[in-house]
């Protein structure tokens, strides 16, 4: 068993004639935080598009552990442990917000298939009770029977989180979690996310805003163009003089 | 709403019972409405199986298929076939319609399946169409073409004939255990057998497996980003609902024992897209209500001629009444698939979510009039616009 | 050889009525993005102005059949034969080019109207409510047919000069027994010329030009201050247009009824489906690809290998296409794809 839970090694990603990752490198230690950060454009969400398996990279290979994740379905990949928010949230629109959270809960519980069609749902307490609970850890159990799609869209961004929790994933990607939530639901779900971290769950995340980075990242990677130009501690990354000039601009942060 | 609650087995039960009183009392109350006989009443039991075995796949997955027609078609010359060889016992004709349909809808499923989209409905539509082609000119042998297949004299029926039953001078009628499949036995036949298909279809709209189709339905791609593999979910739904398909169709000949292949045209797979939607895709109660409007109406809309029409007016002076006899000509009698496709364009542009929606408005209308005060009505509003 | 140069013939005048019918239909999608049900029910509607025309120029006095001395007998002659004797009888025997004049804005009309009341609703709804909707509206132009028109098939005939056939085996050096019927031709000439200005149109006009753009990029054309909205109205009016004089074009080849469109609906789909959702070339080449192959499927001596094969040929391709070719022959990426 390697120490990292997730090594991505030499990942190539081209898009016609536009090469969108060159020769990426990347290992997260089991437990950490793990950010990446970097200009629109650069590559970010494309580079968790090839680990959760929605792209296939040209080259390179993506490993889980020790489980290889290249060519795999996304399906395969969640089943293995790997679970991700998405820049835009992807929920169940169409039901309500206690179902939306009992899905993945299902689908750690009885695998990527299950007949049973005869079983009602009233009987399963176990998921049910799981589901609320996580949807008051995201303060919305009294929203419960609310259809999805009538939530807000930090709403919806807090629910995707608690689908994801649900599955406990050994790695939790997470594709800008606070963008265009308010100061207020940033920092709660700043606070969170800290409170998964010290369960010890694996998270690389995507961020624009600095304030969360550096309030939970163990380590961070910059990637610019395609490629990580730097990585390392937070305080290292701060004052990485080529971080500066590619991503901050110049300016102190 | 019931699609965001989740129900217990108990009040199922009740709603099974409600649904059975309503459903087995029909030959009494359809009385007014001129709809009280048997005929009639079996198409409306075999429709709604065909609809909440549809509505299964285009309810719950969303899935649109436009080739169901092919599934009922099967099943019907399989159980025509039953009765030639076998017996005029319905139960081994409904058993091998249903099975073989299932067969021929894993076929169908496994390759149609690996589509979404427009490109499944095309699919199926396709292949219902080769079905219906192949069934009018190389598949003859099996479907005895344009003149349809029908019992004769001369037919095997080697069960029956191992057991001693003898036919008369007549075609025997396919029955069960001796009870006849045409006339009220045979409703009370295709009644049992509704309700024991709704209950199924209850089951599985309440289980997680319901849930899940449900969820396809609804954000397919976030399926797989949760871990599941969402092709055998479509398609043992798939296989589901035309092996429904394939019960109505093989019900269809238990009440007339003749199987054409106009069953399996794209037109047939049509109306049953039309039933659900007009009933309320993805609702419970919806498909059966659609069923049951539809077969009324055809019905009786139908029957009508120039001359009835012409003495319904007769109280108008000749040249009005003779107008408006002719105006409204166009929407009844032949040309009453003119009224459905307008009802359905209608339903289509105002009420996507069909009658069960209208009924959902009405009792909101209802039920803000009578508690409301002016600010929730203001609240109100807007939610029925978006709905 | 011969029966090989006949067949893809044969193949071509029928592919050039699918391509007509899939070219509207694309052109619908792609732009509009719309999938249009009714689009064969156009193509029915463009076969029956043939026929009302000629109707019309038949209109006939009640005269008295002066050879008939026995009892009286009255034989209907046409007014326009009453009033301009041969000048008259040629207009009707000319009634199906004709009804191409009465066509062009009656499609025209027709296509706008549809656009305007109906389809522009459906900008935003689901594929499958406009599947739907479109659908209901197909049953309810084909039953007004049917109403005025009847059930039956109703014959029309091509101008007498060019009612025969031509020995188009002694032009290309094949035996004198190749013979085709001109109609045929003209019909192949006709679908090649109207599918040549449609591009043109695309390409060379700037008008067609913002409508490219608009299927390639919508919002972008729309940013630039373009009122694309309008432009999408007249491109779905062009496509009535395009499908009404396949339909009157083809009356003499078949003789329309009331469910000639949904005939060639469900064959125009998978034609669009097989060239490629939103693909125009596609459109084209897969339509006369498939009429063609339909034909050869219906030579006898490809019955014997596979028998019933001309009854399911369009759809086995279609299978085949979209299986191993999701996208169709020509489709672009990720158009109605989840």
């Amino acid at each position: 068993m390697s120490e990292y839970i997730l090594d991505v090694t030499d990942v190539d990603k081209n898009f016609g004639g536009l090469r969108a990752l060159s020769d990426i490198n990347l290992r997260v230690k089991e437990g950490t935080v793990h950010a990446i950060i970097g200009p629109n454009g650069a590559g970010k969400s494309t580079l968790l598009n090839v680990i959760v398996g929605r792209l296939a990279p040209n080259r390179g290979r993506v490993l889980l552990g020790d489980e290889v994740l290249t060519g795999k379905q996304p399906h395969e990949i969640n089943q293995l442990g790997v679970a991700r928010v998405f820049q835009t949230p992807e929920i169940f629109p169409d039901l309500s917000l206690l179902q939306n959270v009992m899905i993945p809960a299902f689908a750690k519980r009885d695998g990527e298939f299950k007949m049973g069609f005869l079983k009602s749902l009233f009987a399963e307490n176990e998921i049910r009770e799981q589901a609320e609970h996580l949807l008051e850890d995201v303060g919305l159990i009294d929203h419960q029977d609310q259809i999805a799609s009538s939530m807000s869209r930090g709403d919806k961004r807090r629910l995707e989180l608690a689908m994801c929790l649900g599955q406990r994933p050994k790695l939790f990607l997470l594709d800008e979690p606070t963008a265009g939530m308010s100061r207020h639901d940033t920092n709660r779900t700043i606070e969170l996310l800290q409170r998964i971290k010290e369960r010890g769950m694996t998270k690389v995340i995507i961020e624009h805003d600095m304030h969360v980075v550096f309030s939970l990242a163990d380590r961070i990677s910059v990637l610019a163009q395609g490629a990580i130009i730097a990585e390392g501690t937070p305080e290292e990354v701060r004052n990485d003089p080529r971080v500066k000039e590619a991503y901050l601009g110049g300016e102190a942060v | 709403m019931t699609n965001t609650k989740i129900v217990s087995p108990k009040q199922d039960i009740l709603y099974m019972v409600i649904l059975s009183a309503v459903v087995l009392t029909m030959p009494i109350w359809l009385q007014p409405f001129g709809a009280a006989y048997p005929d009639l009443m079996q198409k409306f039991m075999i429709f709604g199986i065909f609809a909440i075995g549809y509505n299964i796949l285009f309810g719950l997955t969303g899935y649109l298929s436009f080739g169901h027609a092919a599934f009922l078609g099967v099943g019907s010359y399989t159980a025509v076939w039953s009765f030639k060889l076998l017996s005029m016992n319905v139960i081994p004709a409904l058993i091998f319609g249903t099975v073989l349909s299932g067969l021929f809808a894993l076929a169908i499923g496994f390759v149609s399946l690996r589509r979404s989209g427009i490109y499944f409905s095309i699919l199926t539509l396709a292949f219902a169409q080769m079905s219906y082609n192949l069934a009018y000119s190389v598949l003859t042998p099996i479907t005895n073409g344009e003149t349809g297949l029908q019992l004769t004299q001369g037919d095997a029926r080697i069960l029956d004939r191992a057991a001693g039953i003898q036919a008369d001078a007549s075609l025997p009628t396919p029955n069960l255990f001796g009870i006849e499949g045409i006339g009220y036995s045979g409703f009370y036949i295709c009644a049992a057998l509704m309700l024991i298909s709704f209950f199924i279809y209850l089951r599985i709209f309440r289980s997680p497996f319901g849930l899940k189709l449900r969820a396809i339905k609804s954000n397919q791609s976030r399926m797989g980003y949760t871990g599941y593999n969402t092709r055998p979910y479509l398609m043992t739904a798939f296989v589901i609902s035309g092996m429904y398909a394939g019960l109505a169709g093989s019900l269809l000949a238990v009440t007339d024992p003749l199987a054409g292949a106009e069953r399996m045209q794209w037109t047939a797979s049509g109306e049953i897209v039309l039933i659900t939607i007009l009933g309320g895709v993805g609702t419970l109660i919806g498909p059966l209500l659609g069923a049951g409007v539809i077969k009324y109406f055809e019905n009786i809309l139908s029957a009508f001629n120039d001359t009835v029409l012409v003495n319904a007016f007769s109280f108008l002076p000749d040249w009005l009444a003779n107008g408006v006899a002719s105006v409204l000509g166009l929407f009844v009698g032949d040309g009453w698939h003119l009224t459905l496709g307008l009802v359905f364009m209608l339903i289509v542009i105002f009420l996507p979510g069909g009658i069960m929606e209208g009924i959902n408005r009405l009792w909101r209308l209802v039920s803000n009039r009578s508690s409301s005060s002016a600010e929730d009505k203001e609240k109100e509003q807007p939610s029925t616009k978006e709905a | 050889m011969d029966a090989i140069f006949l067949q893809i013939l044969n193949g071509l005048d029928k592919g050039g009525a699918y391509a007509l019918i899939a070219l509207g239909l694309t052109l619908v999608f792609g732009t509009l993005g719309v999938v249009n049900f009714a689009h064969g029910a156009i193509f029915m509607m463009g076969a029956f102005c043939a026929v009302t025309l000629e109707k019309i120029l038949t209109l006939s006095l009640r005269v008295k059949d002066e050879s008939v001395t026995f009892f009286d007998a009255y034989k209907e002659t046409p007014y326009l034969e009453v009033w301009f004797g041969d000048t008259g009888t040629a207009i009707i025997d000319w009634s199906v080019p004709l009804s191409i004049i009465l066509a062009i804005p009656v499609m025209l009309l027709i296509g706008i109207v549809m656009e305007r009341s109906l389809i522009r609703y459906f900008y935003k709804r689901p594929h499958a409510d406009q599947i739907l909707v479109t659908f209901g509206l197909a049953i309810v132009m084909q039953e007004l047919i049917k109403a005025f028109f009847g059930a039956n098939p109703i014959p029309q005939g091509a101008p007498d000069i060019v009612a025969g056939s031509a020995a188009i085996g002694a032009v290309f050096g094949l035996g004198e027994a190749v013979v085709y019927p001109w109609w045929r031709l003209i019909y192949l000439a006709f679908s090649l010329v109207t599918i040549g200005l449609v591009f043109s149109f695309l390409h060379f006009t700037t008008y067609g030009m913002v409508v490219r753009a608009g299927m390639a990029d919508r919002e972008t054309v729309e940013l630039l201050g373009i009122n694309i909205e309008r432009r999408f109205t007249i491109v779905f009016g062009m496509a009535a247009v395009v499908a009404g004089l396949a339909g009157v074009m083809y009356t003499p080849v078949l003789p329309p009824d009331y469910h000639l469109g949904m005939d060639f609906l469900v064959l125009s789909f998978v034609v669009v489906v097989v060239g490629g959702m939103g693909s125009l070339p596609g459109a084209v080449l897969a339509g006369f690809l498939l009429g063609i192959l339909q034909s050869f499927s219906s030579m006898t001596e490809v019955k014997d290998i596979f028998p019933g094969i001309d009854q399911v040929i369009i759809y086995l391709v279609a299978v085949v296409i979209l299986l191993t070719r999701p996208r169709g022959l020509m489709g672009r990426r990720g158009v109605m794809e989840s």
